[in-house]
């Protein structure tokens, strides 16, 4: 009885892992053989790149923007790349606002500020959630409920708010776009936030809302779109499955026995990765059948890392043949790959 | 993150404060080599318990104080916090030494994280608030004025607690990590129950109840289009879990269900911690401690805010007091204040910062209130004084 999966090296980090959620970012450069990590705390980012040989690995850390030095900590609260057609974007969401690197966080090249109240209010103020979407667009999702629409120049540090989607009332949790690669896919972008509603979005100069999946009362902390499938996990552990355009539930896991902080899908595959509070990670393969239309969910693998709350875990690469993992408290990002 | 935090971290260190102090007390008030003398001698240390509580829990629930702690607003840093746990500790007759303060503060705080941490629902967090509220309305049961202070307590976590979503809580409870990200003290009262590791990371199980509203992980569902079940099967979750008990009170009074938050210290089982071997990590801790010297001045304004509405320090030298030791001998004290590694110091407010603050109108107008507030005259000078002592010496 071989396990699917076997533990690697650990990637070491200078700091801790924060407790967020989607707490680890992976973007796969071929043309250099060479993998980034990206990993939050508190109120810096971590940057680790590491060889595809296992030689070498580099470290580069980023501060969140403090436009005033006099103000309060401005904690991150993600940090996602977002790969365009044109360029490779790295995105920070913090309490002040939004900045956006060159993907090896060596330049900045837009900060977008969040309207900060002079005294602190009731109602957080925070930017989280992030996804690229189509050739050029990059979303942000705000504690407000707001989702702002930033239009991406294919170079350079000409962005621009193309607008403000206000459909959520309730703090943006997770947002995701459509990764199957399909150009037939009718909806493009899906959005979260505390409640479980579900937003599916069609992009464009003037984003359109297809259709609004109505929550349970329960945060929905990870969200993925594949193959016009969303695929949604809760704090309550569980994950379910929508067809994105019309909101028909195809399936419904009690996954975890704590809050779900990641999800991710290798769109080549069909394999979901999920992870939550209980230590879990969870391995799942997802099959679509066009012909009767369903959905299927099949449980492939776990992977328990003792003593830990996992805030992140990513598949390295679109098959899903290997995948990283990173704990609150922990400074290592732990990564496994298929026996 | 969350502007929601600070009352709920006040209340949990606040809470365990009390219980190890109470534990400390009542084993000072035996000496282990006395028999019970004179019945009226024990009776004055039992008194004098009783005192010190009641002066640290009337300072604790202030009514002024209380006001400016739930005002929305960001969390304090690890220094500032224990700025105003330093200022309650001393309260009353009861003095502590420096490494006393040190180890009871780590107490306080492992603890803390510890229920922060194995909190099954983020909501659960208020459960274990009301526990420590719980058992400080115990401990003032006989003395009404403060028990109406607790009560108005409740009330207003009942108002501005019960209404936030599970998501709202979450963000309050990744605050709060944030707040202990690091921190990896051994505690021996953790170690010997088997919930923290040597390494001084906490355990987590994979058994047991699962959390109110959580399902047990073993089922998978499938749908048809027309909303039927088509299919359901079983998948191997790794762990041990069962049902859900039911879900705790959040009434004034009532069954909390859950044991976070409740005292787990007894005479039986003593107070001790150990330094030693968490070098590596901690020294991480205090990367997160560190602040410029702009932000240390915003924070001694939130501070003295805060504190404007405490009772200031007795008067009095430290004779006059009753010192309590958080270690079994004095020389274990003495050799504890020797030994603690650097980076597991809570850190020195900046002295300048300290000095600028004379001129700051905010800090001079609340200085001048708390002056106010006093009846003899010539102790108005020295209570802003010792607050600005309090703050050098930190």
């Amino acid at each position: 009885l071989s396990k699917m999966y076997h533990k690697e090296k650990s990637l070491q980090i200078k700091n801790s892992a924060s407790a967020l959620y989607n707490n680890l970012s992976v973007l796969r450069i071929a043309p250099r053989s060479l993998t980034y990590f990206t990993v939050v705390h508190a109120n810096t980012v971590s940057i680790v790149s590491a060889s595809w040989d296992g030689l070498n690995t580099s470290h580069r850390q980023l501060q969140s923007k403090e436009p005033n030095v006099a103000t309060s900590n401005s904690l991150i609260m993600q940090a996602a790349w977002c790969v365009l057609p044109s360029r490779d974007l790295l995105v920070l969401t913090s309490q002040k606002g939004i900045q956006m690197y060159e993907s090896d966080g060596s330049i900045m090249v837009y900060w977008h500020a969040l309207d900060t109240p002079e005294t602190a209010t009731a109602q957080a103020v925070f930017a989280r959630g992030i996804a690229a979407v189509r050739e050029n667009y990059i979303c942000v999702g705000e504690a407000s409920g707001g989702i702002l629409v930033f239009d991406i120049p294919s170079k350079g540090g000409n962005i621009t708010l193309s607008e403000v989607l206000e459909e959520h009332k309730e703090s943006i949790t997770d947002m995701a776009s459509e990764c199957s690669g399909s150009q037939e896919c009718i909806a493009d972008m899906v959005s979260a936030d505390d409640t479980g509603t579900l937003c599916v979005w069609k992009s464009g100069e003037e984003f359109q809302l297809l259709n609004k999946i109505t929550g349970f009362d329960m945060s929905c902390s990870s969200v993925k779109l594949w193959k016009g499938t969303v695929v949604a996990g809760y704090g309550t552990g569980q994950i379910r499955l929508y067809e994105a355009v019309t909101g028909i539930l195809h399936a419904e896991v009690n996954a975890h026995a704590r809050w779900i902080y990641s999800l991710d899908i290798a769109p080549f595959s069909g394999l979901l990765l999920s992870a939550a509070e209980d230590s879990f990670v969870r391995v799942w393969h997802l099959t679509m059948t066009p012909e009767s239309n369903t959905v299927e969910i099949s449980h492939m693998y776990n992977e328990c890392v003792t003593d830990t709350q996992i805030c992140g875990a990513k598949f390295c690469d679109g098959d899903g043949y290997a995948f990283g993992v990173t704990g609150y408290d922990l400074s290592e990002i732990i990564r496994y790959t298929q026996s | 993150m969350s502007s929601r935090t600070l009352p709920l971290l006040f209340l949990g260190l606040g809470g365990e404060m009390l219980y190890i102090l109470d534990q400390r007390l009542r084993a000072q008030s035996i000496p282990p080599d006395k028999a019970r003398k004179v019945s009226s001698e024990a009776d004055w240390i039992e008194k004098d318990r009783r005192r010190v509580m009641n002066d640290i829990i009337t300072t604790m629930f202030n009514k002024k104080f209380l006001e400016e702690l739930f005002k929305p607003q960001e969390l304090y840093s690890k220094k500032a916090l224990r700025t105003v746990f330093d200022r309650l500790a001393h309260a009353s007759i009861m003095r502590l030494n420096q490494a006393s303060m040190d180890k009871l503060y780590d107490l306080m705080t492992m603890a803390c994280k510890y229920q922060v941490l194995l909190c099954p629902r983020p909501k659960d967090l208020l459960l274990v608030s009301f526990n420590h509220m719980d058992a400080i309305k115990d401990l003032v049961k006989e003395a009404p004025p403060i028990l109406s202070q607790v009560d108005d307590t409740y009330r207003q976590l009942i108002e501005i607690y019960t209404p936030l979503s599970s998501g709202e809580f979450q963000l309050i409870r990744q605050t709060l990590l944030i707040f202990f990200q690091d921190m990896h003290i051994r505690v021996s009262i953790f170690l010997k129950d088997k919930v923290q590791n040597s390494n001084g990371r906490f355990v987590l199980p994979t058994s047991g109840p699962v959390p109110h509203g959580t399902q047990v992980p073993s089922l998978i569902r499938l749908f048809r289009c027309n909303g039927e079940e088509s299919r359901r099967f079983q998948f191997q979750s790794g762990g041990t879990y069962s049902s859900a008990l039911r879900p705790g009170s959040l009434e004034m009074f009532g069954d909390r269900v859950i044991k976070l938050g409740t005292n787990m210290y007894s005479v039986s089982r003593p107070v001790e911690t150990h330094m030693s071997g968490t070098s590596k990590n901690s020294a991480q801790n205090t990367k997160v401690n560190t602040t410029p010297n702009p932000l240390a001045k915003e924070e001694l304004n939130m501070l003295a805010r805060l504190m404007g509405g405490l009772e200031g320090q007795k008067p009095g030298s430290a004779d006059s007091g009753f010192r309590v030791n958080l270690f079994a001998t004095d020389e274990e004290e003495e050799e504890a204040l020797m030994s603690r590694p650097d980076e597991l110091s809570y850190g020195v407010l900046n002295i300048q910062a300290t000095k600028d603050q004379q001129s700051d109108a905010t800090l001079s107008r609340i200085m001048g209130e708390f002056s106010e507030q006093d009846d003899p005259a010539p102790r108005a000078c020295s209570k802003g004084d010792d607050l600005l002592a309090m703050m050098d010496m930190m």
